[in-house]
């Protein structure tokens, strides 16, 4: 039984009389305790499903549709009032850029104990105490000091565990990162996502991890849903997907990885560029770009197909 | 930080002299001086002189200045020449008149300007926010002196709530306040707003929102804190705005004062008394600065480190 | 046919780009009406006028709106609308030669203290600082006292008044452009400090200079005003507004109207300024002390 199941996720804005729909059809499912891996380049509609998950695209003046279950239980028919003893609670979010996500007024430790005191009773002693705990266990040195400093007296590091302390302190269900690792140092980097795999497996939350880094997503991942222009192209198990990929898309990205020992030449890439929200092209979304393009391509959009190896892909091949 | 006020108090003194000086200076180059209003058109050569002589007005400039600035530090500020009474006495008796227009309208500024700003970018591109930015405008473009008399029309003259002129009771300070309170509450509304406009841009409040923060909560304990930090910057630079403010008025109201005061013995170019008060009202708005200074490095935590 | 024809036509001038944004503005479009009707009104004044503003007629004084008199009498007899007519002028000369004169001094000290740096930008810095805090007013009262009262000293006061805020933007402006690559690039072409200063880092510092001197203007009509209102501006017969609404306030009681119109006048005029310098901000792109040029 999944712990997070979204199915159909659209998210439509009007802007100037226009309507547009930057991601529809998106479906995927996430148990307990495992990591799902949302991949996509810029402009794939990964963090606004990210935040559709979240309840926040009204921020923006979005309107989501489809299904969001959480532990069954539908989370796009709640008002926000109830939406906002989830967001925190339930499901916690790391967001992308750890040296402006906090708030340069406020302790980092007072920072981590707003959210928990916001969704328990406990006291001011009782909070700081869980923060310092926490603080701990993600190995950030000297906590006590810590807690007492502001945002700007840390590095970038520090402050993404602090983000990531913010979002494991109310011990969720779910977790979903968006990006985690972009802004930081490559050494760094590897550090976070082991704590993060731990932390997901220790716990037993599930963890939706945003990444346009398949190095990541091979480490860490146990499933993936691949995303191109507001479509999920292909969602399966992480060895499967990677082994024998089905979507030209997913094929190309593989392919632009480069490996050692590899023939010196020119890299390979993906001609042309991922299309705005606005002008989507008719038909199978990724058709202007892929090497097997067909004539049904350019006019019917393919569904998901699951594959013998459990895999599913949205492409006319199949 | 603490180095950092010291530093920024002991270098109060020089200014003070520096201020000084031109002060003297600037005061000395206007034209005429006060033995033509004390004795009037048609004065006798002689008795001019006697007077000059009296008053130390012979002597050459940086004497004068070097006399006077010795005294003043060790507290005695001269005498008035029109008024014959001790400057300090003067300046003793109307400094809390000043201090309590300064002050209240300083307050009304801030609590309504605040208000305001925080309820137009609240209820942004609403009929509400339009109406308040309306009212800011307002406030900034009426000329106070103007809004003054018209407020005495309608609520002295016309409704009879407040007293016309005068001072004493807490009624002469509403409407003096107001007009004062009324121009830095417009400034204030709109750097206000448009600072909150700008905080919700920022990338941390989305995870405020991620944490499941209510609005209320957002709103008031982390985009206007953020906010608040240009305000408290603009106010401490404006305060010298807020101050020639109050100086009008007290004419305007007919209220004592240092700035009533300051006019009266500009026209009667009694020296004594507009080198006191021109350096008092100076130094008043540079340690209102000052005091601004301290405050914004409290609200600002990365403005701390940089003094250590 | 060179290799940039063609592409001008494709991006239209900075000028267009600019009118086009200012017509889309609706505050600016009204500030802008305003400020030509002042223009109109002072240019035309003595075609606009009913009766002369200095025609006296001591038996109607202080009469109130009526058929002949719109806005009522002075308590000389003198008609309020001729004489408001008349103070555009004189608000619209004042405002503009003033904020005229801060700007040229203002402009000169701030550039050379950003561009040489070291002890002249301390000192004039400092001056600029010290200058800047205090109060418009008390400068000017006491620049006029020294001069004199009548307009050229108003004109000359108000303009050391605000001088320094002007130093402070270009300053700021300089010290971040000084160090672009652009100036290092036209530097190693030869050009001189001179060239540098007046044809590159002014030039593109100037859009926060304009919007600063459009709300300029507004202030120096108010200064002018309170400076009349406190005896110091123009002399009489003159129609000063500030002046106008010193005398009335005898008669306040009596004839309110002769301080409430001059009053609005001004406010409809500051209000113009206002409007137009807050839309120059969205036009132009300045935002605080930053300019995107």
């Amino acid at each position: 039984m999944s712990l997070l199941k979204v199915d159909n996720l659209a998210v439509e804005f009007r802007s100037d009389k226009k309507k547009i729909q930057p991601i529809s059809g998106v479906s995927f499912e996430m148990d307990a305790g495992e990591v799902l891996g949302v991949v996509g380049e810029t402009g794939s509609g990964k963090s606004l499903t990210a935040h559709a998950i979240m309840g926040l695209t009204a921020l923006s003046g979005g309107k989501a549709s489809g299904s969001v279950q959480l532990d069954n239980k539908e989370l796009l028919t709640l008002s926000s009032e109830e939406m906002q003893t989830i967001r925190g609670a339930r499901i916690s979010f790391i967001p992308q850029n750890p040296m402006t996500s906090l708030d340069p007024v406020y302790r980092v430790g007072d920072q981590i104990v707003e959210g928990l005191r916001k969704h328990s009773t406990i006291d001011k002693k009782e909070a700081k105490h869980q923060a310092l705990d926490i603080m701990g266990k993600l190995r950030i040195p000297d906590p006590a000091r810590v807690y007492s400093q502001y945002p700007h007296q840390l590095s970038g590091g520090l402050k993404q565990r602090i983000v990531i302390a913010i979002g494991l302190v109310t011990n969720p269900q779910m977790l979903i990162a968006d990006e985690p690792t972009t802004a930081l140092d490559v050494t760094v980097q590897a550090q976070i996502m082991n704590l993060f795999k731990d932390q997901t497996v220790a716990r037993g939350i599930g963890l939706l991890l945003i990444t346009h880094d398949l190095g990541v997503v091979a480490q860490v991942c146990d499933r993936i849903a691949v995303m191109y222009a507001g479509n999920v192209v292909e969602y399966g198990k992480v060895r499967a997907v990677f082994e024998e990929p089905k979507h030209p898309y997913t094929q190309a990205l593989l392919a632009c990885i480069p490996v050692m020992g590899m023939e010196k030449g020119s890299l390979s890439s993906i001609s042309g560029n991922v299309p705005s929200a606005e002008n989507y092209p008719p038909g199978c979304r990724y058709h202007t770009r892929c090497a097997s393009v067909m004539s049904k391509c350019r006019e019917q959009k393919p569904a998901m197909v699951i594959m013998n190896n459990g895999t599913g892909s949205a492409c006319h091949k199949y | 930080m603490w180095i950092y006020v010291l530093r920024r108090t002991l270098l109060l003194i020089p200014i003070f002299f520096v201020i000084s000086i031109v002060v003297f200076s600037l005061i000395h180059a206007v034209p005429g001086d006060p033995i033509d209003s004390l004795l009037g058109p048609g004065s006798l050569a002689e008795d001019r002189d006697i007077l000059v002589k009296a008053y130390g007005l012979d002597k050459p400039l940086p004497v004068q200045y070097y006399l006077w600035i010795s005294a003043f530090v060790s507290g005695d500020m001269g005498q008035s020449i029109i008024e014959k009474q001790p400057v300090s006495d003067m300046i003793f008796y109307n400094i809390p008149f000043t201090l309590r227009l300064g002050l209240a309208s300083l307050f009304i500024s801030f609590t309504l300007g605040i208000l305001i700003g925080i309820i137009s970018a609240s209820a942004r591109n609403t009929i509400i926010d339009y109406i308040g930015m309306i009212i800011a405008l307002l406030g900034v473009t009426v000329p106070a002196f103007w809004l003054g008399l018209i407020l005495m029309l309608i609520f002295s003259v016309m409704l009879g709530w407040f007293p016309v002129s005068g001072s004493g009771s807490w009624q002469t300070l509403v409407l003096p306040a107001i007009t004062v309170g009324l121009g830095g509450a417009g400034l204030i509304a709109r750097i206000t707003r448009a600072s909150m406009l700008e905080m919700f841009n920022q990338e941390f409040i989305l995870l405020l929102y991620a944490k499941g923060l209510s609005q209320y909560s957002i709103i008031v304990k982390h985009v206007f804190r953020n906010a608040l930090i240009p305000v408290i910057t603009i106010l401490g630079l404006r305060l010298g705005w807020i101050l020639g403010g109050a100086v009008t008025i007290e004419i305007v109201f007919s209220r004592p004062g240092i700035g009533n005061m300051l006019l009266t013995a500009l026209y009667r170019r009694d020296y004594p008394v507009v080198q006191a008060s021109l350096l008092f009202l100076t130094m008043a708005v540079i340690i209102g600065a000052f005091i601004t200074d301290i405050i914004y490095s409290y609200a600002d935590p990365r403005v701390r480190d940089t003094y250590k | 046919m060179n290799q940039n024809d063609g592409i001008a036509d494709k991006y239209p001038s900075p000028g267009t780009v600019i009118l086009k944004r200012l017509s889309a503005n609706k505050m600016g479009i009204i500030g802008t009406i305003l400020i030509l009707t002042l223009i109109l009104t002072a240019t035309f004044a003595p075609l606009l006028e009913p009766y002369s503003f200095k025609e006296q007629n001591i038996e109607n004084m202080n009469a109130p709106p009526s058929e002949s008199h719109l806005l009522g009498t002075d308590e000389f007899g003198r008609d309020l609308l001729s004489r408001i007519i008349r103070g555009a002028r004189i608000s619209f000369v004042v405002g503009v030669l003033s904020v005229a004169i801060s700007v040229i001094a203002g402009v000169t000290i701030g550039a050379i203290a950003g561009f040489y740096g070291g002890m002249i930008d301390v000192v004039l810095t400092t001056m600029a600082d010290l200058t800047w805090s205090m109060p418009a007013i008390l400068i000017a009262l006491l620049l006029v006292a020294i001069i004199g009262p009548g307009l050229e000293s108003v004109v000359l006061a108000i303009g050391f008044s605000y001088w320094a805020e002007y130093a402070r933007l270009i300053r700021g402006q300089i010290l971040s452009l000084k160090e672009a690559t652009f100036i290092e690039a036209t530097r190693s072409l030869g050009a001189s400090d001179y060239v540098i200063l007046f044809k590159h880092l002014i030039p593109n510092s100037i859009s926060p200079i304009i919007v600063a001197a459009t709300l300029g203007i507004g202030n120096a009509i108010v200064l002018e005003a309170t400076l009349g209102f406190l005896g110091m501006g123009a002399q009489p017969p003159t129609p000063s507004w500030g002046a106008m609404m010193s005398s009335g306030t005898a008669y306040l009681f009596i004839s309110p109207w002769v301080i409430i119109f001059p009053g609005l006048a001004m406010m409809i005029t500051v209000l113009g300024f206002n409007l137009f310098g807050d839309a120059l901000i969205d036009v132009l792109d300045v935002k605080n002390n930053e300019a995107k040029t």
